[in-house]
C-alpha cells in the first residue's frame, strides 16, 4: 500500500514544474504525470479521505466511490492521450493550463463538500479560458471574455445556491440534493450552465471552436462531463432533467446541419451527446445511470478522437470550414481512417463504442414507458449520424477535392488518435470490460440480434436518405456564413447596451457644452452689461438708417460692425473697469450694511431686551 | 508554348490516381451499400423481436424512421432554420 494524495494535487502542483523543464525531459514529464496520477488513483481506498478542518466546516478532498473513481479513470486516460497529442506544442502556458484544468476537474469529481467543489469549479473556468486565449486571435480573445462572463455568472449562481443551502441545512457536505426550494434551484442552474442546457448553451459553440488545437480536446472533455458528474451526484431522478436532456439531444442537430465550421459542428454535437447523459440522470434508474456514465467514458474517447482528427486537419492545412476542405484522404489517410472510426463510434454502429452505451439510456426510457422521450432520442440518433457520422469525415476528407496536398499528421498526434481509435473499437467489441467499472451491476446485453438489426436499419437508411438528398441536390450546400445562436442576445444585447451608453454620453457632452457656452457668454457679457443693449440699439439704428437715411447707412453700419467686433474679440471693455465698479459697489453695500447693523444695535436691540 | 503544354500533361499524369478518383471503386462502394441495406431489411424477418412499443413491431419501422427522420431534419434545417439564423460572416464585427 503506497501513500496516496488527492488526485487533483498531482496535476495542479505537477503543472507548476513544467516551465522549468525543457526538450525530451519535458515531453517525458508530460506523459509521466498522468501515469503517476493514475497509479495514485487506483491505490486510493474507497471511502472518505483527506478531511481538512476549515473554520467550522470539514473540507473533504477525497469522496471516493465507484462513481467518482469511474470519472477519475477516464479523466486520467484522456489527459494522457491529450498530452501525447500535444507533445509538439512549445507553449508552456497551454500545458500548465491543461493540467490545472484536468486537475481541477478531478478536484470537483472527488470533492466531498460544496466549498472545495466550488473552488475547483472556478479553477476550471479560469484554466479553460486560458486555453481559448492561447489561440491569440481577435476572435478567441472575444470568445474567451464571453466564456468568462457566462461562467462567472454561472459560478455566482452556484455560490449563492451553496450559501443558501449551507444556511438552510447547516452542512457543506456534497451529496444528493434534489429540487426543493430556492437554494437547490440556484445550484441546479449553476450546474446547468456548465452542462450547456438549452438556452444556456451558447458559450459552448462560441468559445470551443476558438480554442487552441490541442486545448480543444480539454474543452470538449472536462467542463460538460464534470457538470454531468455533479448532476448525477446531486440530482439523479429529477424529472426536469429528462426533458432538458431530450431537448438537448434534438435542437443542436438542426444547427449542426447548416454549420460550416467543422469544430462548431462538433460543438453542437457535444451538446447533443451531453443531452443523452442528462436524460439518463433524469430517468434515474440503475440502468439509466449506468448508461449515462458509460456514455461519458465512450463519449470522451470518440469525441476526443473526432476533435483530434479535426485538430490534425487544422494543424496541417490551417483551415476548418467545410467550404475550404475536401479530398484530404489523399494526403492524410491515417487521420481519415481514425476520423471515420470516431464517426462510426459516435453514430453508434454495431461493433463501435457508441453502440454499447447510448442504447442503455434509450432502453431505460423505453422501460419507463416514456414514448415521446424515446422517439426524441431516436430522432437525435439520426441527427448524430448526419452531422458527426457523415458530415465531419465527408467534408474534411472526401467531398470535392479542394486541391490541398499536405503531409500526414505528426507522429505523436497519430499515436494519440490511434490509441483512442483502438479503444473505441475495443470497447465496442468487448463491452464487458467497461461494464465491470460502472457504478451499478450491469444486466444489459447490447448485442441482441434485434438491437443490432434495428440500429443497422436506422443508420443505414438514414445514410440512404443522405445519399438520395445529395444526388437530388436538395441537401443544403455549405455556405460561408455566421449562424446565430443564443449568444446573439448577449452579443447584440451588449452592443445595444453600449450604443445606449454612447447616446447618453453624447447627450451629456452636448448639454455640458451648451451650458458652458451659456455660462461663458453670460460671464463675458456680464462684465460689460452695456454691450448687448448697445448692440441691439446699433442694430436697430442700422435698420432704420437703411430704410429712411440711406446716406448715413454706411456710417451706422460701421458703428454696428465695430460694436459687434468688440463683442467677438471680447475687447469691448477694459477688464479693470468692471472690477473697479464691482469693488466700489461692494464697499458701498458693505458700508450700508455696517451702518444698518450699527443702527440696529444702538436703537432697536436695547428695546427688545 | 508547346513545352508548357507538355509539362502540364506530364504533371497531370504524375498526379497519383487515388481510390475515389476511379469511378469503378465508387460503383463498388455503392453496390456494397445497397447490399447492406437489403440485408438489414431481410434480417428483420429472421430474428426474434424484443420490443417495448407497439410500433417497433411494424416491419421496417427502424428503416422508415431513419429515412424519414433524416429527410425531416435536413428540410427543417434548410428551409426553416437557415433563413432565420444565417448572417454574413462579418455580422458580429
Amino acid at each position: 500500500m503506497i501513500n496516496t494524495v488527492p488526485p487533483a494535487i498531482i496535476f495542479i502542483l505537477g503543472a507548476l514544474l513544467i516551465p522549468l523543464l525543457k526538450g525530451r525531459l519535458k515531453s517525458a514529464y508530460l506523459l509521466l504525470l498522468p501515469i503517476v496520477g493514475f497509479i495514485n488513483l487506483i491505490n486510493i481506498p474507497e471511502g472518505t479521505n483527506w478531511i481538512v478542518r476549515f473554520l467550522d466546516y470539514e473540507l473533504v478532498f477525497g469522496k471516493v466511490d465507484r462513481l467518482s473513481l469511474f470519472f477519475g479513470y477516464i479523466y486520467h486516460l484522456i489527459t494522457f492521450l491529450i498530452f501525447l497529442y500535444a507533445l509538439h506544442v512549445k507553449d508552456n502556458l497551454q500545458h500548465v493550463a491543461g493540467f490545472v484544468y484536468a486537475g481541477s476537474s478531478l478536484g470537483v469529481v472527488f470533492a466531498g463538500d460544496l466549498l472545495s467543489l466550488f473552488l475547483f469549479w472556478e479553477m476550471m473556468t479560469f484554466s479553460a479560458v486560458i486555453l481559448v486565449w492561447s489561440n491569440r486571435s481577435k476572435n478567441s480573445l472575444g470568445a474567451g471574455f464571453r466564456y468568462l462572463l457566462v461562467h462567472i455568472t454561472g459560478g455566482l449562481c452556484l455560490l449563492a445556491g451553496i450559501i443558501l443551502h449551507v444556511v438552510d441545512t447547516g452542512s457543506i457536505e456534497f451529496g444528493y440534493i434534489g429540487l426543493k426550494g430556492l437554494s437547490t434551484y440556484l445550484i441546479f442552474i449553476g450546474f446547468g450552465i456548465n452542462c450547456a442546457w438549452p438556452g444556456l448553451h451558447a458559450w459552448l459553440p462560441d468559445a470551443y471552436p476558438e480554442s487552441t488545437i490541442t486545448g480543444a480536446i480539454f474543452m470538449w472533455t472536462f467542463t460538460t462531463k464534470t457538470a454531468v458528474y455533479v448532476l448525477a451526484r446531486a440530482f439523479p431522478g429529477t424529472e426536469a432533467l429528462i426533458w432538458i436532456g431530450a431537448i438537448m439531444t434534438v435542437f443542436p442537430i438542426f444547427f449542426a446541419v447548416i454549420e460550416n465550421n467543422l469544430r462548431r459542428v462538433l460543438s453542437y454535437s457535444l451538446i447533443n451527446q451531453v443531452g443523452y447523459m442528462v436524460c439518463g440522470i433524469g430517468i434515474g434508474t440503475e440502468l439509466s445511470i449506468n448508461g449515462t456514465v458509460s456514455h461519458v467514458f465512450c463519449h470522451i474517447l470518440y469525441k476526443g478522437l473526432l476533435v483530434m482528427s479535426m485538430g490534425a486537419v487544422l494543424h496541417r492545412t490551417g483551415k476548418i470550414n467545410c467550404t475550404d476542405l475536401g479530398g484530404l484522404y489523399k494526403s492524410m489517410p491515417l487521420t481519415c481512417i481514425f476520423c471515420i472510426i470516431g464517426a462510426a463510434s459516435i453514430s453508434g454502429f454495431p461493433l463501435f463504442s457508441g453502440f454499447i452505451c447510448k442504447s442503455m439510456v434509450m432502453e431505460a426510457s423505453a422501460l419507463g414507458g416514456m414514448s415521446i422521450i424515446w422517439l426524441l432520442l431516436m430522432f437525435a440518433s439520426v441527427g448524430v449520424l448526419e452531422h458527426a457520422g457523415i458530415k465531419v469525415p465527408y467534408y474534411a476528407f472526401f467531398s470535392h477535392d479542394s486541391g490541398i496536398r499536405t503531409k500526414e499528421a505528426p507522429l505523436n498526434m497519430l499515436l494519440a488518435m490511434g490509441i483512442a481509435a483502438f479503444l473505441c473499437i475495443f470497447i465496442g467489441i468487448l463491452p464487458g470490460f467497461l461494464y465491470s467499472l460502472l457504478p451499478y451491476p450491469v444486466d444489459f446485453d447490447p448485442y441482441t440480434p434485434f438491437h443490432v438489426v434495428s440500429m443497422s436499419q436506422l443508420l443505414f437508411f438514414g445514410a440512404f436518405a443522405y445519399l438520395l438528398l445529395v444526388l437530388s441536390g436538395i441537401f443544403p450546400a455549405e455556405i460561408r456564413a455566421v449562424n446565430l445562436d443564443f449568444d446573439w442576445f448577449y452579443r447584440k444585447g451588449a452592443m445595444i447596451f453600449m450604443m445606449g451608453c454612447d447616446a447618453l454620453n453624447n447627450l451629456r457632452v452636448g448639454v455640458q457644452a451648451l451650458l458652458s457656452k451659456f455660462v461663458g457668454e453670460t460671464a463675458k457679457h456680464g462684465l460689460d452689461p452695456l454691450y448687448i443693449p448697445a448692440l441691439v440699439i446699433r442694430y436697430i439704428q442700422l435698420k432704420i438708417a437703411r430704410v429712411f437715411f440711406k446716406d448715413k447707412a454706411r456710417e451706422y453700419e460701421f458703428k454696428f460692425r465695430r460694436i459687434q467686433k468688440m463683442g467677438e474679440s471680447g475687447m469691448s471693455y477694459s477688464t479693470d473697469i468692471p472690477r473697479e465698479r464691482i469693488g466700489f459697489s461692494l464697499i458701498l453695500a458693505l458700508t450700508l450694511f455696517f451702518l444698518y447693523l450699527l443702527v440696529y444695535l444702538i436703537f432697536y436691540l436695547p428695546e427688545k431686551l | 508554348m508547346r513545352e508548357d503544354l507538355k509539362m502540364e500533361k506530364r504533371e497531370s499524369e504524375t498526379e497519383k490516381q487515388y481510390f475515389f478518383d476511379k469511378p469503378k471503386n465508387i460503383k463498388i462502394l455503392f453496390r456494397v451499400f445497397y447490399a447492406v441495406l437489403f440485408v438489414s431489411l431481410v434480417f428483420e424477418f429472421v430474428i426474434h423481436k424484443h420490443t417495448y412499443f407497439r410500433w417497433e413491431e411494424w416491419p421496417g419501422f427502424y428503416a422508415a424512421f431513419g429515412f424519414v427522420a433524416f429527410v425531416v431534419l435536413i428540410l427543417t434545417a434548410k428551409y426553416i432554420l437557415r433563413p432565420i439564423i444565417k448572417k454574413k460572416e462579418d455580422y458580429y464585427d
